[in-house]
């Protein structure tokens, strides 16, 4: 179940609103491996999410993005959900209307079977329940049109449980840490931990604090400034720009 | 036409009016963006006798009215504006459910009580030819839990068939006592298909001191059909009022609403849905007048328009001199799926007094690109995302139905339609419990 499934990302320039804002990013994740992408605000991390699944407005120039060699670029976001690539919004989206189960069951029956293997047992509202304990989730919520009336913490909560649900083969996670607090990243990182071995998930996390970090076991980091990677490594090096900050990274250029 | 001397001369004197009113114009501000220019009252004739009650195609749509419905305090059916039949299985004593014509001599059920003046053309019309009204009076602190089922059928004359085609002018008037509380369901249907026919239907409803009325009304006519509903409606102190709107079928289907808060400290809430499909024209008139101090009043109407329909909503907010501490909301918002759809947003505010507090707010656009990549980022595609936002919108409006007994319904009727404007089939998704 540990996958074998590879990400890569090769070259990958990036406009957001007209200009380019992710200058050439090469990174490889595979089957199980927790990356994380570190950077100050304005650093290009949100582009560079959002480059890998394809939102109208931020147009990819250069490079490429394949999942098991197949290119994403230039095909639609949800061929890249099928594909097996998840996104956890920084701001989820409300939906008027649209409640989380109807919604998953109309992802899960277009997507046919998860990418990451068909999880065991249970009908959707069975797994969504499961998911929603598993992170603290208020059962409450999943009746609740998508993002509706939720706290910026419970949003990104409720994020977690989908990437639970759809079980994705790689996850990219977009600042998934802002608004939660201790507990909740405890919780949050726990359970994409654990879906590292469950099912193999992949899991690239942007994010610019270290909160994460101390919960999320990352087996690279990297270090973003300007719109590229300028350094990458293990733990250590999270460690190391705990004490530093960005500030050397930024003035070697 | 029976009834009882209060009625005929109402009628008379309708008739009189009708010789000097002018009919509605689209120079009018009420008529903008209509198109009643094109009424031609001369295509239609007023139905005069009870029609045949044996149609099939009405009795197929009750039963599965009453099949959706099966919750009820009674059901009640109107053909063409003819009482046809009333069931009172569930009705709670000393609550009437009944002919106007065969309530006392001269109680005349109470029509005109709300709507006592003149009104414009159309009203006048209703005045002269409703054959009968349905009269709904719950008494003083009675409280019905099930609602009220009136079905409306408009019989109307197919494409094929020769001469005028039939005009129907349904009246109901609902009474609400002091601290009773009630629900009541309006479905306007008619022959499906090309069978063209007029539905001019008034409503009167009024709420008394501590009562509560909910009201929903549903229009589901056939295509060709021509729908111009009127509701008038008044809560007195500390009242609840109510009202929810979907106007669905028909060529061109009008609501106008008109809810007075006549006594201090009375709500009134106000929903609406319409859905364009085709080239159908959808038309929401709403009023919240307030005429006394400590009143709210709050609207939500949304709609969408597909193909090449066209919706109007105009609403206005009117706050007399006295109405202190008024508190009045206003929310339009539309969804334009379709570049050859239109709709157009008019909302109004009529303010005499400070001490008050009043919001209007409406949008028109299309599906939001936001809403639609972040499901399609759930592997959803586009037009199947676009689905699901439309009937989401329309969920978040028929949810707040004050009679939740209609949702189902009205979550299929709206999904049905959908499906045929967006090219889909209705696939699995349905409702939510």
């Amino acid at each position: 179940m540990t996958g074998g499934h590879v990400l890569e990302v090769e070259g990958l320039r990036a406009e957001a609103g007209g200009r380019e804002v992710v200058h050439g990013v090469d990174l490889v994740v595979r089957s199980g491996e927790v990356h994380v992408v570190m950077g100050p605000n304005g650093s290009g991390k949100s582009t560079l999410a959002h480059a890998l699944m394809g939102r109208p407005g931020t147009e990819v120039t250069a490079g490429s993005v394949r999942l098991d060699g197949h290119e994403l670029v230039g095909r639609p976001s949800w061929e890249r959900a099928r594909a097996g690539l998840f996104l956890a919004l920084q701001q989820p989206i409300e939906v008027p209307g649209v409640q989380l189960e109807r919604m998953l069951a109309e992802a899960t029956q277009t997507v046919g079977d998860a990418p990451g293997g068909s999880p065991s047992g249970g009908s959707l509202a069975d797994r969504l329940r499961r998911e929603a304990g598993a992170i603290g989730f208020d059962e409450r919520f999943l009746v609740r049109p998508l993002n509706v009336d939720l706290s910026g913490g419970e949003r990104k909560r409720n994020e977690v449980l989908q990437l639970g649900v759809l079980r994705p083969r790689f996850a990219v996670l977009d600042e998934i840490d802002s608004g939660l607090d201790v507990d909740a990243i405890r919780a949050v990182a726990r359970r994409i931990e654990s879906a590292t071995t469950e099912w193999g998930l992949g899991v690239l996390a942007v994010t610019h604090f270290h909160r994460l970090l101390m919960e999320l076991r990352a087996d690279v980091v990297h270090v973003m400034v300007d719109g590229r990677l300028v350094a990458s490594g293990d733990q250590a090096l999270a460690e190391e720009l705990e004490q530093t900050g960005y500030a050397a990274y930024a003035s070697e250029r | 036409m029976p009834g009882p001397e209060t009625l005929r001369r109402r009628r008379a004197e309708a008739v009189e009016d009708l010789a000097t009113l002018p009919l509605p114009s689209e120079k009018e501000e009420v008529w903008r963006y209509t198109p009643i220019d094109a009424l031609d009252l001369d295509a239609h004739r007023p139905v005069l006798s009870a029609p045949d009650a044996a149609d099939t195609r009405a009795r197929a749509f009750v039963d599965g009215l009453a099949a959706d419905l099966a919750d009820r305090s009674a059901l009640v059916v109107v053909h063409d504006g003819w009482l046809d039949r009333v069931d009172r299985d569930g009705l709670a004593p000393g609550v009437v459910v009944d002919a106007a014509t065969r309530l006392g001599a001269d109680a005349g059920g109470g029509v005109g009580t709300v709507l006592t003046g003149g009104g414009d053309a159309l009203t006048r019309l209703n005045d002269a030819f409703f054959p009968d009204a349905v009269v709904v009076d719950v008494p003083d602190g009675v409280v019905l839990e099930a609602p009220i089922v009136i079905v409306h059928w408009a019989a109307g004359l197919s494409a094929r068939g020769e001469g005028l085609a039939p005009a129907a002018f349904p009246r109901t008037v609902v009474r609400v006592g002091k601290n009773a509380a009630a629900s009541v369901v309006e479905v306007a249907a008619g022959a499906p298909g090309d069978a063209r026919s007029l539905v001019v239907p008034v409503t009167e409803l009024s709420v008394g001191d501590g009562g509560r009325l909910a009201h929903v009304a549903v229009q589901v006519l056939g295509p060709s059909a021509w729908y111009l509903g009127r509701i008038a409606a008044t809560a007195g102190r500390d009242a609840t009022l109510r009202v929810f709107t979907a106007g669905l079928g028909a060529a061109y289907g009008r609501f106008r609403v008109d809810a007075v808060a006549t006594g201090a400290g009375a709500s009134t809430e106000l929903r609406s849905a319409y859905l364009g499909t085709g080239d159908q024209v959808h038309d929401v008139r709403t009023l919240q007048d307030h005429a006394a101090p400590h009143t709210t009043s709050d609207l939500l109407c949304k709609g969408a328009v597909a193909g090449t329909s066209r919706s109007v909503y105009s609403g206005l907010i009117r706050v007399r001199r006295g109405a202190v501490r008024t508190n009045a909301f206003q929310t339009n918002r539309n969804l334009v799926l379709d570049e050859r759809a239109h709709a157009d947003s008019v909302p109004n505010l009529d303010i005499e007094e400070n001490d008050v507090r009043c919001s209007h707010a409406s949008t028109v656009g299309p599906v939001d690109e936001d809403q639609r990549y972040y499901l399609e980022s759930r592997g959803i595609p586009p037009e199947r995302a676009e689905r699901l936002i439309v009937l989401g919108f329309f969920d978040d409006i028929v949810d707040r139905s004050p009679v939740p007994a209609v949702l189902d319904r009205l979550r299929r009727e709206v999904a049905v339609r959908l499906a045929g404007a967006l090219g889909l089939g209705e696939g699995t998704v349905s409702g939510n419990g």
